[in-house]
């Protein structure tokens, strides 16, 4: 099935809608170095919502978001934010979109509050209420208590927060946030999950990569997923999963070494072959129909194959990931390098 | 946890958002950057005060060296070569000051928060030019550091305060306009050493192929034809004038000619390779 084209119909935009779309992507293109890391990418964000773009590292995530927010050049294609043409207008670009990037970018020879401070001020904001909004957003994002501290002693989490807190400073009504979640602990996470939900209850429209398939499932509306610099994929996570079959089982088998076998057997059941993983000795067959889980499991013991532990569950993005991609989600990270420069 | 601060804030549509949005940044706004990112780098200097080691050792240590090393072979005596030395450690401490520019620009530039400057709608110059309105106070540190120590050392300067003064502040315009040929190798090169390589290449022939340190007359014909074109002969020259003997010189003006050239050429060089690293 090509869940492309399902994407398209089913979670696309209306084109004849009166309003402007938060992003319009066509055919975005951008090479480095006769490396091509974004290869035609279409985006379609409504405002209000949150977009996810998901995909392995070096998919062209980043490199596709840094183009959007006018840090990168558009090598070929056409970008709109809210109507306004992206090449033609960075500058009005730059006071609709806040960046907030993988990397903490705040200043770590000034304190948060300096931080804010400044950020503020340098888009002409007046000194008073530079100082109020400083000290809002400080309130907001747990940081009073570390307002006065250089960045240099500032935790992985507290960075981000403040990072976040600076992309908001002037209200821009679409935020881009390059992997808000890397690298932070889960409870930290849950929190950074909950202000961006907070953040489209006060009107904001969000655009975020991540390549945590649950974070996509858990936050976005509508998802894309992007690999080697196409999109693969479009749809709602629910879309997305159902493309995969209604339900997935997953099996451990209690030797790995008889995988070969299992996946023989599963064929000639489904008449399609499972996912294997060999060296943890794990199987992931994808079901249209949940009951026929039991015509998989009888068949496995008729031919001999023990199992340690089965479930049925709706497939995880992973699971939609390897469909749609035919690999897995641990992209090379020396291409990710390159992107990030 | 943020609808605490919604009331406060006005939820603008994003229809209001593109149709208040600027078009373009002008001079004013331009110049208030500027000068927010000069108080960012004067932040820094003062939470990173390694950053004055250069400015404040090297006058004190390269007069008292020059001129112990050099004096009597060059002038007779140390007393009667620090008029000839004094300008010409001035010209290069602020030389190698405004080096410092563009590896201090690099090194910024490797760091996360460039990235927010470019994304905000700010001039694209006032990343670049804010710290080297906050490195003036380097150049002063700098001038009035290696005319102390002159002093120290016994030079009497025949301009007076006046003079002295004078070719100071020339020094310190010198100074702050040949740091956009620093600012520019910063932008272009691909990292804070490459930058320091290729500032040292650029900044020692200027200095030493100059009048600074040695008469012009002493040098071979091919190598005195370089050293009066080069603009640090220039300042040099100037420099003297105004310390020793309280005379604006037409060197004066060969040098701010020379500096406006430098700028004319190497600012708009400098904002658009940084806006080529987007």
């Amino acid at each position: 099935m090509n869940i492309t084209e399902l994407g398209r119909t089913g979670g696309g935009p209306a084109p004849n809608e009166g309003t402007d779309l938060a992003v319009r992507a066509e055919g975005l293109m951008k090479t480095f170095g006769g490396h091509r890391a974004v290869d035609g990418i279409d985006l379609h964000v409504r405002p209000g919502e949150i977009f996810g773009v998901l995909g392995p590292n070096g998919a062209g995530k980043t490199t596709t978001l840094r183009m959007l927010a006018t840090l990168l050049k558009i090598d070929a294609g056409h970008a709109e934010i809210f109507g306004v043409d992206v090449v033609g207008n960075p500058h009005v670009i730059r006071q609709l979109v806040g960046v907030t990037g993988q990397y903490a970018s705040v200043d770590e020879n000034l304190t948060a509050r300096e931080n804010l401070w400044r950020f503020s001020r340098l888009q002409g904001i007046a000194a008073p209420r530079a100082r109020r909004i400083a000290t809002e957003l400080l309130a907001q994002f747990g940081l009073e208590e570390a307002a006065g501290k250089p960045i240099a002693q500032f935790s992985g989490g507290m960075r981000r927060r403040l990072d976040l807190a600076a992309s908001l400073i002037t209200r821009p009504p679409l935020i881009f946030l390059d992997e808000p979640t890397t690298g932070l602990d889960p409870r930290t996470r849950g929190q950074m999950w909950d202000t961006i939900r907070g953040l489209v209850a006060d009107g904001c429209t969000v655009l975020l990569t991540t390549q945590y398939l649950d974070e996509a499932d858990q936050l976005a509306d509508r998802v894309a997923v992007i690999d080697h610099g196409r999109k693969v994929a479009e749809g709602t996570p629910d879309e997305l999963k159902t493309a995969v079959g209604d339900s997935a089982l997953q099996l451990q088998l209690a030797d790995p070494g008889e995988g070969s076998t299992a996946v023989e057997t599963v064929r000639r059941v489904l008449g399609s072959d499972p996912i294997l993983s060999p060296e943890q000795g794990r199987l992931n067959v994808a079901l249209d129909q949940a009951d026929r889980a039991a015509d998989v499991l009888i068949a496995l013991r008729a031919a001999g194959v023990s199992i340690s532990s089965v479930s049925v569950a709706k497939p995880s993005l992973d699971e939609v990931f390897l469909a749609l991609t035919g690999h897995e989600t641990d992209g090379d990270d020396k291409t990710g390098t390159e992107e990030n420069r | 946890m943020s609808t605490l601060i919604a009331p406060a804030r006005e939820v603008v549509t994003a229809a209001d958002r593109v149709a208040g949005a600027r078009r373009h940044v002008s001079m004013g706004e331009t110049l208030g950057q500027t000068m927010m990112m000069a108080w960012r780098a004067l932040k820094k200097m003062r939470r990173n005060p390694e950053q004055f080691f250069d400015v404040a050792l090297q006058p004190i240590l390269f007069t008292a060296m020059f001129a112990f090393i050099f004096g009597g072979a060059i002038a007779g005596d140390v007393e009667s070569y620090l008029p000839l030395m004094i300008p010409g450690i001035l010209a290069q401490t602020v030389l190698t000051t405004c080096m410092a520019t563009g590896t201090q620009l690099r090194e910024d530039m490797e760091k996360g928060v460039f990235d927010r400057f470019k994304s905000l709608p700010i001039a694209r110059i006032a990343p670049l030019a804010g710290p080297m309105v906050a490195d003036l106070l380097r150049y002063t540190i700098a001038a009035t550091l290696t005319f102390g120590m002159g002093l120290v050392m016994g030079y009497r300067p025949g301009g007076g305060a006046g003079g002295v003064l004078a070719a100071i502040l020339l020094a310190i315009f010198t100074g702050w306009s040949l740091a956009w040929v620093f600012t520019w190798v910063g932008t272009i090169a691909r990292s804070a050493q490459a930058v320091q390589g290729i500032s040292m290449m650029i900044l020692f022939p200027l200095t030493f192929l100059s009048n600074a340190f040695v008469p012009v007359e002493t040098l071979p014909g091919w190598l005195a034809a370089f050293v009066r074109i080069n603009p640090v002969s220039h300042l040099v020259t100037a420099a003297r004038d105004l310390a020793n003997r309280a005379v604006v010189s037409g060197e004066v003006a060969w040098t701010i000619l020379a500096c406006l050239i430098v700028m004319a050429i190497f600012a708009p060089l400098s904002v658009r390779s940084y806006k080529r690293h987007m």
